[in-house]
């Protein structure tokens, strides 16, 4: 039988606030254990959360951003477990009245698009860290996590392979950046996944038993935990066997998810609204105010630049992969007024040299001015394009505008024809052998003249202009 | 009977307590007087009624998102019944 | 008389008078609680030293002039609040070694207002009681009565202030544990509206019923007190930003023609007929200072203590989940595993009614139960806040019993906890609605206990409340008495 996946992925992204969602703690990520709680975090006895109103607008940004309906209420529910991560035994989240619903947003594929739909956004407070002893029966509290701002989105179960479903991630991914109210860092956890899988027979409407998937801290280990699981829920199946409701954990080194059997028990969390805080009600003024701060977003961008600077779809993609990236090419762009030159720039030497020191575009030691100014000087003959990319080199080297790179290094494009018919005689000169072989018909030839004439330049030569003076002066064929 | 013994045995693991057997069957007749006696509710007619969650109406209490000094870590850990190095230590979770 | 049975107001005009200094009125209530403490045990623990140190540094406050509003003024707290530095059980095991690193908003604003603490008074674990039988630290006696209750949970603050051991004290109602032992003791005691004082350092019982208020020997001191502690608090999420008045504003003016709401309801079988004869009583008071008796009716009054009996547990079984022993708090030695650490610091830690009433409200949250408990009576819950709104269109003030009983003896009812809830009936309904209510005196059983009138107005009316519990007060037909050691 040939079996379909039906693959759902719950997302947990960190606010980018500056203090915890109910208290005044610093989010700061890296400090020492426990050194950022306080009473309220630590759930001591007495405490009250008040909510960050960040929590509420970046929420409010990421569900307008998707498509999602805001609901013009919404309350916090106590989500009730025992874990000595959670200070209070009970999580404050939401339940049955979330931020917002009924959202979606659009992932390429290699047959076109697709619509995944966004079951809810909501907001709640991560846990904190717990650190196992190797060596005693011992486990270590952190809690300087506790209290984090989260937000959790939840997709409908409508994502059919691995693939689709870290397009999708990556889709969700790029927009919490953009809108610059996560910062989208996996190893850190700021961005973490789970996912339900389960299988259904081709051409059925009811969904299989589902496994919940859990550990995949980068979008290549979604996929790869989310195609072993495909596999193993198709080979218990094949085999007349049925698949658990659980949750597996996936193994990094191993490659396979394993099941937590024993470790945890049926939950039963005992939602109810948390009557420490009261409900939040979202004005349609609200919405539209937290509306007109929203940024263009990543697909928008990449259409108008499609159209705006006609450049491939590809470059598009690679262009508006930030937004910090798209903002520099824009101003390259709009400096230059050369949108195809720009694109080859930023795409091939900028991003080469980025990638090789682990730098992000907006610590580029290569300003969009001076960027925009080298284009303009190659425009103009001032420099040849390979006399650029040693330019380029020097000015991520050194931070130093084109104009002056130029000068020190003495780059400057010999365009003075009578100097360069001089340096094409003494070429001539020196290389019989070869102008026999050009009078004789060889064409060929014609190329190795232009290699030593731009080699006696240093490569300083225009080369349309060695180009033409060499048609000019070598023999007639 | 309302509840069962192995009933209030679940519900105490849920709520992480324990009770030997004199305790749990007296849990057990105590809770089904009680919960006997919410059975009244039923009589209440709450056909639309929503339900009330606070005593007061009030709505959007929010903070600014402003950074506050956190406990020294001394203070953080004082009340701890077993504070190792800056954590607090807890028995391992057995699998 | 001493200085130790004076109120506030006596207090503050002896000292602008010179008559006194904080500290001797410091020294005549530690003479007291010396003589009496014995016998009552209203307190967990005694700010002995810190009293005197505070009472030194209020007289030299007092010296420069700068008087505040309690300015040397012992007052007891019961010890479920938050104090930076100083203990803070709740009554209870799991928390007797727990000192908070922080100060409840009321500490803070009792301290700001010049208040001298004598000590923190026992209560009932987490407030979990009618009686202040079930604090681990014993069982507090009824200063008319030593073989009684004082009531509950903030028995210790009632007791404390009949017994002369503070002047006034700070209880928490969450089901009547300010007002109920407030009539048992025969002393004043106010419950707030909901929202009115900041809850913010108050150790949770059942957060959206939980109010803090005084106990008071009489209804000026309760304005007095209720000026220090009431208003807004940007640290509590359901803290109301309503203005606050000066409540002594409404003291000693007259009640004529207010219309004062009897409601049906809460003259019941079973309800004691010397309690009976003496709040009608008090109606024909209000009577005879012009006020009009009006009957109301308050339909939902029997599903009360039901839905409080849901609500509140399953909000006490989430907010004493905290108590896991990881944090702070006692912590078994026993526990091999986490999930045994959990369990029997729990277990040992908790005691019974407390397990109980996790176990009640674990239960009423839980899969399955959820919409026939919490849900159905957190509907029936707002039919009977509809009942109230209704009947203070008709009424200004509504008058009823506070209890059914004067102060039962101690054990009676421990063996039979529906039968303790039982004697909450006419005080719960008041925190489901969130309105303030107040006990008011009003006179004395053949056996000579206290019995207490309840007096409850609409939300944020404590002016209104406080202006007819005067009223009442100045025409109230019988001798105040105290108790007798």
């Amino acid at each position: 039988m040939e079996y379909e996946p039906v693959i759902g992925l719950e997302v947990h992204a960190q606010m980018l606030t500056y203090s915890k969602i109910f208290c005044g703690c610093s989010t700061t990520f890296g400090e020492g254990p426990n050194s950022q709680t306080c009473p309220v975090c630590q759930g001591m006895p007495g405490v009250l959360p008040v909510l960050n109103k960040k929590v509420v607008e970046f929420a409010m940004k990421m569900s307008l951003a998707t498509s999602c309906r805001i609901n013009p209420e919404c309350v916090f529910a106590r989500k009730n477990y025992f874990y000595p991560d959670l200070p209070k035994g009970y999580q404050i989240s939401q339940y049955a009245l979330p931020l917002a619903e009924f959202g979606y947003v659009d992932i390429e594929l290699n047959g076109g698009n697709k619509r995944i739909g966004i079951t809810r956004i909501h907001m709640e407070e991560d846990a904190g860290k717990l650190v196992h002893d190797e060596h005693n029966p011992s486990s270590y509290v952190d809690l300087n996590r506790t209290g984090v701002p989260l937000i959790e989105i939840v997709s409908e179960p409508d994502i059919r392979s691995a693939e689709e479903a870290a397009a999708y991630l990556r889709r969700i991914h790029e927009i919490l950046v953009y809108l610059e109210v996560c910062d989208g860092n996996m190893e850190q956890g700021s961005f973490r996944c789970d996912a339900n899988v389960s299988l259904r027979p081709r051409g059925a409407e009811a969904f299989g038993i589902r496994a919940e998937l859990k550990n995949m801290n980068s979008f290549r280990n979604v996929q790869r935990a989310l195609e072993y699981e495909i596999k193993r829920q198709q080979y218990v199946l094949e085999g007349g066997g049925e698949v658990v409701q659980e949750t597996r954990l996936w193994d990094d080194t191993q490659g396979v998810t394993h099941s937590m059997r024993g470790k945890e028990e049926a939950h039963d969390y005992r939602y109810f609204p948390d009557p420490d805080l009261v409900p939040i009600q979202v004005s349609d003024a609200w919405i539209d105010e937290i509306r007109r701060t929203l940024p263009e977003l990543p697909l928008e961008k990449r259409e108008r630049f499609l159209r705006e600077y006609g450049i491939p779809a590809y470059d598009a993609g690679v262009l508006t992969a930030s937004r910090a990236l798209a903002d520099y090419y824009e101003a390259v762009v709009k400096l230059s007024g050369k949108p195809k030159a720009a694109s080859n720039w930023v795409m091939g030497d900028i991003l080469r040299f980025l990638n090789e020191d682990r730098r992000d575009i907006r610590d580029c030691p290569i300003s969009a001015e001076s960027l925009a100014e080298m284009i303009v000087l190659i425009e103009d003959g001032t420099i040849s394009g390979k006399i650029a990319k040693e330019v380029s080199e020097e000015m991520y080297r050194s931070g130093k505008p084109p104009r002056v790179v130029i000068e020190e290094k003495g780059l400057v494009q010999i365009t003075d024809e009578g100097a360069l018919e001089k340096t094409i005689e003494t070429v001539m000169a020196a290389n019989p052998a070869q102008l026999e072989q050009f009078r004789s018909g060889k064409d060929k030839v014609f190329g190795f003249f232009v290699g030593q004439v731009m080699k006696a330049t240093q490569g300083k030569a225009n080369p349309q202009l060695v180009n033409d003076l060499l048609k000019k002066m070598l023999p007639g064929t | 009977m309302k509840i069962t013994k192995d009933e209030v045995a679940h519900v105490a693991h849920l709520a992480r307590l324990e009770f030997d057997v004199e305790e749990t069957e007296k849990f057990t007749s105590q809770l089904n007087d009680i919960l006997l006696y919410m059975e009244k509710l039923n009589e209440a007619d709450t056909t639309g009624m929503e339900p009330m969650t606070h005593a007061i109406a009030q709505k959007n209490a929010f903070r600014e998102d402003a950074v506050l000094p956190s406990l020294p870590i001394r203070e953080a850990l004082s009340n701890a019944p077993d504070p190792k190095g800056e954590f607090f230590r807890v028995p391992k979770v057995i699998e | 008389m001493e200085l130790c049975e004076r109120t506030i107001h006596e207090l503050q005009q002896i000292i602008r008078d010179g008559g006194a200094s904080s500290t001797d009125i410091v020294a005549s209530v530690f003479r007291r609680i010396d003589a009496v403490e014995k016998n009552v045990h209203a307190y967990i623990m005694l700010l002995r030293e810190e009293a005197f140190r505070e009472a030194s540094k209020a007289d030299e406050e007092i010296r420069k002039g700068n008087i505040r509003s309690l300015t040397g003024i012992p007052i007891a707290l019961k010890d479920i609040y938050c104090t930076q530095g100083i203990p803070t059980t709740c009554g209870s095991r799991i928390l007797q070694n727990f000192v908070a690193p922080y100060d409840a908003t009321i500490v803070r604003k009792l301290r700001e207002a010049g208040a001298v603490f004598t000590g923190k008074t026992n209560m009932d674990e987490f407030a979990m009681g009618s009686s202040t039988e079930t604090s681990w630290f014993g069982v507090t006696k009824n200063p008319w009565d030593l073989d009684r209750i004082p009531g509950g949970s903030s028995g210790g603050s009632a007791a404390a202030v009949a017994a002369d051991m503070c002047i006034a004290s700070l209880g928490s109602d969450t089901g009547g544990s300010i007002r109920q032992p407030a009539a048992l003791c025969g002393v004043v005691g106010l419950k707030p509206t909901y929202g009115r004082v900041s809850r913010f350092g108050l150790v949770a019982f059942a957060s959206s019923l939980d109010q803090i208020g005084p106990f008071t020997k009489d209804v000026e001191d309760c304005a007095i007190m209720l000026n220090a502690i009431a208003g807004y608090d940007p640290r509590e999420s359901t803290s109301v930003p309503v203005d606050v008045p000066d409540y002594r504003q409404f003291l000693g003016r007259d009640i004529r023609g207010w219309k004062v709401g009897i409601p049906k309801e809460y003259f019941i079988e079973g309800i004691d007929p010397e309690v009976e004869t003496l709040v009608r009583q008090a109606a024909k008071v209000a009577e005879g200072l012009g006020a009009e008796i009006v009957p109301v009716s308050l339909p939902h009054t029997q599903y009360c203590v039901a839905v409080y009996y849901i609500i509140a547990p399953a909000e006490a079984s989430s907010n004493l989940a905290r108590y896991d022993g990881v944090k702070y708090g006692y912590r078994s030695t026993e526990g091999r595993d986490l999930l045994e650490m959990y369990k029997k610091s729990r277990s040992e830690g908790f005691g019974a009614e407390v397990k109980r009433r996790i176990m009640i409200g674990t239960y009423v949250l839980s899969a399955g139960y959820y919409d026939a408990y919490y849900k159905k009576a957190s509907q029936v819950r707002a039919l009977i806040r509809r009942d109230f709104d209704e009947a203070f269109q008709t009424c200004d003030v509504i008058l009823t019993p506070t209890t059914p009983t004067p102060a039962f003896r101690i054990g009676e009812k421990t063996g039979d906890p529906l039968q303790m809830y039982l004697s909450d009936v006419f005080t719960i309904s008041t925190n489901l609605a969130g309105i303030p209510g107040i006990a008011v005196p009003c006179g004395y059983t053949a056996a000579g206990l206290p019995v207490g009138v309840q007096f409850l107005a609409g939300h944020f009316q404590e002016g209104k409340l406080l202006q007819f519990a005067s009223a009442y007060e100045a025409g109230a037909d019988f001798q105040k008495r105290r108790p007798n050691f």
